[in-house]
């Protein structure tokens, strides 16, 4: 009993300060999804479920979460593939087969700086880098060959593509870094006797790195998914009209903000908050139960 | 059972966390405003929108005339970029500020604060004496649009200060230079546009392709000059195929051929800055933009550049609407709270902006047209405001404007989303107008959005 009381006390600021601002907010929001409040009266009126049954008819929405889904599917595979590839040349895809590549130090510093800047700078920039006239970084050099440019945001169809690009480059350095981590705790001799037995980068990559790297990619996943399922500050700043053009690359949280800040139904807004919560939760749970299985020890 | 020290603590600690628990984001019960002692000194709380124009015509011009008047007020000056953000959780609370300048891209929902209440009644404004003159009423120093546009429910309660005239600009030492003519119909428009096409100098237009309510704003002009002003009416009023109107599709129809013709390369993915600019170096010949736009690209214009404004051609020969009609707007919009703990001070704070000093020294200050009526008289003007002004004068009572774009948000999205497809080649004129029919259709049956209507 006075063990507990001890632990008790320790325990009182967190879960105070948990409960203030991570639980009692949600609880707010699932209350005001149901009511049509404006967000300037005092008094909003219950309607009971009245925003959830409008919400299944809300287009856009429903295109937002599918660019949600496409991203959910397309980033943490995507990344997660260039930044083992990466770590494996970085740590042990060199000659000797123990050391990274040449010039991996560098490399290993260079892929980590764009995790460093702020995301907002990166979406800044990367406006600039797509600009469609002769002042974008990319479309600059393809109108100096002759070329006609390329609406990378300005383009419905290839505006969404565009913000992956984006999420990708900020993302894999520093997966790099994690799975860096994760491969300076596998044992050398591992792969020193890979080697001895035969087997080339190809067969070390798939063979050895991949399989001892399990968990770190497993929490990669989880990572990327989420960030996938929020892609909200890139796409805010980034994209033309916040989401566009023609709501081409508009997300989930895009939407509530829109709904809240903009149209001013913060009872709406609340009630795709609340469907968000459940996606969110949904994916979790179901990637702790598809990635249950047993340890490698070594 | 003794209560010991730690129950004691345990219990001490988890007071404030209750107390927390009941303070977060939802709405506040309704405070009752504090009655003040009659002839106590009050203070008066304004937020001035840091945009365009600044925040210092507040504290350089209108203040210190308000405090001629009532020397006892203090006056809390504010200002931010995002009204939003800063006010919408003092409405909330109940305890909003007294003045505030309610614009800008993160200006709060009019629609919203009218629905609920929250904007006061400006009318007895209207019907006191002016600040100037004691026997002219503040209603007869203002431009009527004002009156108009300012009015929701039936209650005036916003008050533009500026006003928007809005046009195709274009330099007039570029025209000049290459021997270029205004346009007066549409015909010529086009033969323009392929002359400057072909000259290779320039491009012959663009618009704001990142922000498409810059071109959908001529679309509509030139609807209305087509089809009469009622066809604007029916816009704002959610009329049963209202943008399925013939002048619509007369209107879209034409602009779509500009968008697939002549646009300058990349518009579609540059914003108003950044076309301007582009304006600026000689880029492209013609935007439509307006009367603030002198003004927001002072830094950029070379100095013999001289901004100049045509209105919407003649298109069919048989235009309800005559040659020069002008889309106008007033905008700047204060509002004052009904909640606001001084309104009377309020009400005051805007009577005194209205004054022809005020409005006068204010149109200097940031090169403007302000909406009272002879504030301009005898300045010295730019070209582009002399352009905007002169357009002004020969519009006459052939002035026509809208409002459903701040009437219903949602509706705005959609018309800019399908608009920049319009140009783009993306959508047929046909399939534009059906889209955003079918969202202005959506709102209308939409039971939780409340509908305006005008004449």
């Amino acid at each position: 009993m006075r063990r507990r009381l001890f632990i008790f006390s320790f325990l009182v600021t967190p879960v105070t300060l948990y409960l203030v601002y991570v639980i009692a907010p949600y609880a707010q929001a699932f209350y005001i999804s149901m009511t049509n409040w404006r967000g300037v009266s005092a008094n909003p009126q219950f309607i009971g479920l009245e925003n959830f049954r409008r919400l299944l008819d809300d287009t856009v929405f429903w295109k937002a979460a599918l660019h949600n889904g496409l991203l959910l599917l397309l980033l943490p595979l995507i990344t997660i593939a260039i930044a083992l590839v990466f770590a494996f040349l970085l740590n042990v895809g060199g000659k000797a087969g123990v050391g990274g590549v040449w010039g991996s130090k560098v490399y290993r510093v260079l892929f980590f700086f764009p995790q460093v800047l702020a995301v907002t700078i990166v979406a800044v920039l990367f406006a600039q880098v797509f600009r469609p006239d002769a002042g974008g970084m990319i479309n600059g050099p393809l109108m100096e060959l002759g070329l006609r440019p390329v609406g990378f945001l300005s383009n419905p169809s290839i505006a969404l593509w565009s913000v992956l690009g984006v999420l990708i480059w900020q993302a894999v350095g520093f997966y790099v870094v994690l799975f860096s981590a994760g491969l300076a705790s596998v044992p050398r001799e591992l792969f020193e006797a890979a080697q001895i037995d035969g087997a080339g980068r190809v067969a070390l990559f798939f063979r050895i790195t991949l399989p001892l790297l399990r968990d770190t990619v497993q929490v990669a996943w989880v990572y990327l998914g989420i960030l996938a399922l929020d892609a909200f500050a890139i796409v805010w700043v980034m994209t033309d009209q916040h989401g566009g053009p023609d709501f081409s690359t508009t997300v989930m949280a895009a939407e509530i903000y829109r709904n809240a800040f903009q149209y001013f139904r913060f009872g709406y807004a609340s009630a795709l908050g609340v469907v968000m919560f459940f996606f969110v939760l949904g994916f979790a749970v179901l990637s702790l139960r598809l990635s249950r299985r047993e340890r490698i020890e070594f | 059972m003794p209560v010991t020290r730690r129950e004691l603590l345990r219990a001490a600690a988890l007071i404030p966390a209750a107390g927390a628990l009941a303070a977060c984001a939802t709405p506040a019960a309704q405070q009752t405003p504090a009655a003040s002692a009659p002839g106590a000194a009050k203070s008066l709380e304004v937020w001035i929108f840091d945009g365009g124009f600044g925040h210092q015509y507040a504290t350089d011009i209108h203040q210190p005339l308000f405090k001629s008047k009532f020397p006892d007020v203090q006056v809390k000056h504010n200002f931010t970029k995002e009204i939003t953000k800063v006010l919408q959780p003092r409405f909330a609370g109940g305890n909003p500020p007294d003045v505030i300048d309610n614009s800008g891209a993160n200006a709060m929902d009019f629609g919203a604060l009218a629905q609920d209440g929250q904007l006061l009644d400006l009318t007895p404004l209207l019907e006191m004496p002016s600040w100037d003159d004691q026997a002219v009423k503040v209603r007869d120093t203002l431009d009527p649009a004002v009156i108009d546009i300012g009015t929701y429910d039936g209650k005036f309660s916003v008050l533009g200060y500026v006003n928007y005239i809005f046009g195709i600009w274009y330099s007039q030492k570029a025209f000049t230079d290459n021997g270029w003519q205004v346009p007066k119909t549409w015909e010529e428009f086009l033969q323009l546009c392929e002359t400057i096409k072909k000259s290779g100098k320039m491009a012959p237009f663009t618009y704001a392709g990142k922000h498409a309510q810059y071109l959908y704003e001529t679309l509509l002009t030139m609807a209305a000059k087509i089809g009469g002003n009622e066809v604007l009416v029916n816009i704002d009023n959610l009329e049963d195929g209202a943008w399925k109107a013939p002048a619509m599709l007369e209107s879209a129809t034409r602009w779509a051929e500009v968008g697939a013709k002549y646009l300058m390369e990349g518009t579609a993915g540059l914003d108003h800055v950044q076309t301007q600019t582009a304006q600026n170096k000689y880029q492209v010949a013609m935007l439509p933009s307006g009367s603030w736009l002198e003004n927001e690209q002072k830094s950029t214009t070379p100095p013999d550049f001289a901004y100049g404004m045509f209105p919407v051609p003649d298109v069919t020969g048989s235009d309800k609407m005559p040659y020069g009609t002008l889309h106008t707007q007033p905008g700047e919009n204060y509002i004052v709270p009904a909640k606001a703990a001084n309104t009377q001070g309020g009400v005051e704070y805007l009577r005194a902006m209205l004054s022809k000093k005020a409005a006068g020294d204010f149109s200097k200050m940031v090169a403007t047209v302000s909406v009272v009526k002879g504030a301009g008289e005898g300045l010295d003007l730019s070209p582009g405001v002399k352009s905007a002004s002169a357009a002004f004068a020969a519009a006459g009572t052939n002035t026509v404007y809208y409002r459903w774009q701040s009437w219903y948000l949602q509706l705005k999205d959609e018309a800019v989303a399908a608009t920049g497809q319009l140009m783009s080649g993306g959508i047929t004129p046909e399939k534009y107008l059906e889209r955003i029919q079918a969202k202005a259709d959506e709102l209308k049956k939409d039971s939780a959005i409340k509908k305006f209507r005008r004449t």
